[in-house]
């Protein structure tokens, strides 16, 4: 084979001519810095590279080495609480090292390998291990415990273990001999090509909810662990503020936060805030069970197509250790815009809007390595996408929303009048549906409350019948209605005000428990059949919207903390009291 | 060993083709001799074995296929920068043209720059007071913070940002400067602005570079990324708070999408090309603070809307990369409100991490809360009142109606010169709100409106 060398640069797409032994998806370095490229396309006599650096120097004639594998992550300890680029280089290592601009060419090992981990061996010699079983463990953060698998491919009788102590990640920990009598080493990482998704034993049905905290996504479209929810919304909708919400709050066990061609001070905010929250449930900061991924947009374009790939290897890789993942991904539209940029240099023929052809097939591709799964080692996990979806020009209809509404199941569509009247989450409840809801109607009902799902359903009528009347009101005003009409306004303000409408800087409002979301719909309905009785006695509205209780209920998120749910009997009362003398 | 190659091999508006190059790198700068005596600079945007694409940023006219020789300067796009480049006036390449002839270099940087690390980054805190109500209280000005201005043709950005200028940072001493990038605007624009920072008494502390509408449009593409190498130098390296004003990014884009199609690439919306979005973002995202460094670079880009459309991809792909936009409205401008802030769509993201106790005072979110609200409400009032007539309002409605006029007049409007205080426009925001019965105001709390809220009596 004779040595590669570039012949055609244009943009991140080198050209090299003649045959050169370079395989498809290979990753390769480009030129004398080293940049990190993937092959994308062989032809007879041409092979073309997509470089994840800057191009700006290289030369036609510098050489391109082959590494004779796929593009991989490094998988192992250290994952959490990093902040990795495109491509899994360690940012932070990377400003160490390099100063606060990101050069071309700088190789760091995506883990550290200096550092030592406790480990403990679960195996020992004699024992047959298959694909994903786990050898070992060791605690990453207080929280996580890291588990070693074997590799999927990988499967033999242990012949060797190290006592239990303290390793670097690329020390040997278990040897094992396969049929053939090759002695395999086992380390603390391993590496997997990100383009191809990790095997499982078998796909569970989804029907656990993700509890996020946030009412109008656990109340109205609930999306399951294993699930796939896309966010759709135009600039300054609250798309990245909703989904560091969910990263926050969400009760999964590990957070890959994909910043996929967004901005840099986003990511910075992340990085800090994400420290400072103490998680609810184990009173550590948030960033023990968090791996951020950030590309940024003015990173090169071609790691913002691979981040969203490494980012959901990373999630797959702790599903298999047992865990339930969620990934946000932010935005995949700007990853769909980096398949077109890149495209667009390869010449391929475009389709929608210049999107490629293929689009739909590899959002779907990435979508379906969603799921609640069996692991290989017999472990239940899952991984939920939560995708942010950037639409031009605020338009639903253009081909990244469409194909995304056609792989997701739960569709939470971000509304710009709301936003303009900083109504947040901007959710809006007329346009967003999730299809989860039935299967997940069993866990609610055992584990909430049966009465859930038909306060749900409840309010959602009332938020359509609502709806209806608004195109009446907008027409000829409010005045005209009946009194039963004006009260359904009236409790619908109450329920898009006090209950959907969420305070995500308020300290008892930015997370709300189950129960607490019941309770709050419990009594906004029970003041609603109260009124509805009084008015069918033929007492005028005004009567009772003057009693102030509507906007009482307003406040009810904010006055009744989350652990004094028996606040909210006495708002019962206060409704009695003063509606029962209008009754008589 | 310099080499020169005689003539060229193909000639298509700003881009030429030469063969039989070897050694050429990808974006290097070239200069084209002519026989005339003159040169032309140019940087190479494609490389296809010994054959290479040249952009001309001069443009084209007069060079034939004979008459020039064509020398390879080895090296990307620079700029030469040194503590003198304040008070001076470049074009659009970094060439001085105010007749004070070089500047002597201390250090040249590659135009292009690189991407801030996103661990290396300070997240933006400290607020601008620019002594603009409708700004300050509901689209708050950081720095570091890229806030870009949505107009239109005729409308007063130029003021505004001349304003914001003027008002905001001259306060703070010799540690401010601005950079300003004119991108195919008229020479009255620019004159307009040099006499503003003259009046000002800050002319010696800007640099301007200008590309003016009669300028070759391919050097528009580069002249921002200048002024930005220029800003990066004065801030991260000099430590000075740095603002930059771009203007006007709607020419920047057509500039960029007139290149792309010579260059016969596929076109992406309205033929602009599928990578503007990256492009856009290699700009703005030079805005931000850095860990170890003083200085600050914060962006003000202006950007006319074609046609007044929000929708259209430079606005539209500009919204998603930028903290915020200050969107201007004709219909506040013809009724002769200056400045015509159209508050509801204007919006800061690093808004709410700047304000409160500490930075402006502790009422300042609720109350900018309550003012979108209400005002947002005081748009479906006007929507009906359009409908039935503002007789036929319910009288909350009708207080509505009223809260809309007040609000845009004494609120959104203020003099040219006149610089409200942070607590003077905060007062004025609750005065307004006390015209609302107290039901009305939801988004506060029981406690800040005890304290601010003040009906007439």
């Amino acid at each position: 084979m004779s040595e590669n060398i570039i012949y055609g640069i244009n943009g991140p797409v080198v050209t090299i001519k003649g045959e050169t032994g370079l395989s498809m998806m290979e990753m390769v370095y480009v030129g004398e810095k080293r940049l990190v490229g993937e092959v994308i396309r062989l032809d007879k006599d041409e092979t073309t590279i997509q470089v994840y650096e800057e191009t700006t120097g290289l030369k036609p004639g510098e050489p391109v080495y082959a590494t004779g594998g796929a593009m991989c992550a490094t998988l192992g300890p250290g994952i959490i609480r990093n902040i990795f680029d495109g491509i899994e280089r360690p940012l932070s290592a990377i400003a160490e090292h390099h100063g606060a601009f990101i050069a071309c060419g700088c190789s760091e090992s995506a883990l550290n390998e200096e550092k030592e981990w406790e480990v403990v061996v679960t195996v020992k010699q004699g024992d047959v291990l298959h694909g994903g079983d786990i050898y070992g463990e060791c605690p990453e953060t207080p929280v996580v415990a890291h588990r070693f698998l074997v590799p999927p491919s990988l499967e033999g009788e242990v012949v060797e273990t190290a006592p239990d102590g303290k390793y670097k990640i690329n020390d040997t920990i278990v040897k094992i001999k396969d049929k053939k009598g090759n002695v395999h080493e086992l380390t603390l990482c391993q590496r997997w090509p990100i383009r191809i998704p990790r095997p499982v034993k078998k796909r569970l049905p989804s029907q656990r909810p993700l509890i996020t905290g946030q009412r109008v996504v656990d109340t109205l479209f609930p999306v399951a662990k294993g699930g796939a929810a896309a966010i759709p919304g135009g600039f300054g909708t609250g798309k990245t503020m909703t989904q560091h919400q969910l990263a926050k709050w969400c009760d999964a066990d590990i957070i890959i936060y994909v910043g996929c061609g967004e901005r840099g001070n986003e990511m910075t905010q992340a990085l800090t805030e994400f420290g400072e929250i103490s998680d609810p449930r184990t009173g550590r900061p948030l960033t023990d069970r968090t791996v951020l991924i950030a590309n940024t947009s003015n990173m090169p374009v071609a790691a913002r197509e691979a981040s969203i790939y490494t980012g959901i290897t990373l999630a797959e890789y702790y599903r298999d250790m047992g865990y339930h993942t969620a990934i946000m991904a932010d935005s995949t539209s700007r990853w769909a815009e980096a398949l077109r940029e890149i495209s667009g240099r390869l010449e391929e023929m475009p389709a929608d809007e210049g999107f490629p052809a293929y689009l739909p097939s590899r959002l779907s591709e990435f979508y379906e390595r969603a799921g609640y799964v069996e692991s290989l080692s017999g472990n239940e996990g899952s991984i939920t996408i939560i995708g942010a979806v950037s639409p031009q020009g605020s338009d639903f209809s253009e081909p990244v929303t469409q194909n995304t509404k056609r792989f997701t199941r739960c569709f939470w569509a971000l509304d710009k009048s709301l936003a303009y009247a900083r109504h947040y989450p901007a959710i809006n409840w007329n346009t967003s549906y999730s299809e989860y809801i039935n299967d997940l109607s069993d866990w609610y009902y055992e584990n909430v409350g049966s009465e859930f799902l038909k306060y749900r359903d409840e309010i959602c009528s009332l938020l359509l019948e609502e709806s209806s009347l608004m195109e009446i009101v907008k027409l000829i005003g409010a005045d005209v209605l009946p009194d039963d009409q004006k009260l359904i306004i009236e409790v619908a303000r109450v329920i898009r005000v006090g209950f959907l409408q969420q305070n995500a800087f308020h300290k008892e409002d930015t997370y709300v428990p189950l129960q607490k979301q019941m309770k709050m719909m419990e009594v906004i309905l029970y003041l609603y059949h109260k009124c509805r009785d009084v008015v069918a006695k033929q007492v005028p509205i005004s009567k009772i919207t003057g009693l102030g209780l509507f906007d009482k209920l307003v406040k009810v998120k904010y006055d009744v903390p989350n652990n004094a749910l028996e606040m909210f009997d006495d708002y019962k009362r206060d409704i009695d009291k003063a509606l029962d003398p209008l009754l008589r | 060993m310099i080499l020169e190659h005689i003539g060229l091999n193909q000639i298509n508006g700003s881009l030429v083709v030469l063969d039989g190059v070897k050694n050429a790198g990808y974006e290097e700068m070239i200069e084209l001799r002519l026989d005339d005596g003159t040169t032309r600079a140019g940087r190479i945007v494609k490389i296809d074995g010994e054959r290479v694409v040249i952009q001309v940023f001069e443009g084209t006219r007069g060079i034939s296929m004979k008459n020039s020789t064509t020398v390879m300067s080895g090296r990307p796009m620079e700029m030469k920068l040194s503590p003198e480049i304040l008070g001076r006036v470049f074009d659009g390449l970094g060439r001085p043209i105010d007749g004070l002839g070089d500047i002597y270099p201390e250090c040249s940087r590659d135009v292009n720059g690189s991407p801030i690390n996103p661990v290396s980054r300070v997240y933006p805190r400290n607020y601008i007071n620019t002594g603009i109500s409708s700004i300050d209280a509901l689209a708050t000005l950081i720095r570091g913070q890229k806030l870009p201005i949505f107009s239109g043709s005729g409308m007063k950005h130029n003021e505004l940002a001349v304003q914001i200028v003027r008002q905001a940072n001259v306060a703070d001493g010799d540690d401010f400067a601005i950079v300003f990038a004119a991108m195919g605007v008229k020479n009255d624009v620019a004159e307009y602005f040099r006499r503003s920072f003259e009046n000002a008494n800050v002319m010696n502390r800007v640099t301007m570079f200008l590309n003016l509408s009669n300028d070759p449009i391919i050097e528009r593409i580069i002249t921002p990324r200048c002024a930005l190498t220029a800003a990066e130098y004065l801030a991260f390296e000099l430590g000075k708070q740095i603002l930059v004003i771009l203007t006007d990014m709607t020419s920047y884009a057509e500039a960029l999408r007139e290149f792309s199609s010579s260059k016969g690439e596929i076109p992406g919306r309205k033929g602009f090309p599928g990578y503007l979005y990256s492009d856009l973002a290699s700009l703005y995202e030079r805005a931000g603070i850095i860990e170890g460094a003083k200085g600050s670079v914060t962006q003000i880009p202006i950007l006319t809307m074609p046609n007044d459309d929000i929708t259209h991809p430079i606005p539209d792909l500009t919204g998603y990369i930028t903290e915020g936009q200050i969107v201007l409205d004709r219909g506040l401008d013809y009724k002769g409100i200056y400045p015509p802030v159209s508050v509801l769509p204007s919006l800061s993201r690093l808004m709410k991490d700047g304000i409160g106790a500490g930075y402006t005072r502790d009422d300042h979110s609720m109350l900018s809360n309550q003012l979108f609200a209400s005002y947002a409400k005081v748009q479906d009032a006007k929507a009906l009142a359009s409908v039935i007539g503002e007789d036929e309002l319910s009288s909350a409605d009708k207080l509505l109606m009223e809260l809309g006029r007040e609000f845009e007049e004494k609120f959104i409007n203020q003099g040219y010169t006149e610089n409200r205080t942070i607590e003077q426009t905060l007062d004025l925001g609750w005065e307004l709100l006390s015209m609302l019965p107290k039901s009305e105001l939801d988004r506060v709390d029981e406690d800040v409106l005890e304290k601010h809220y003040k009906p007439k009596a």
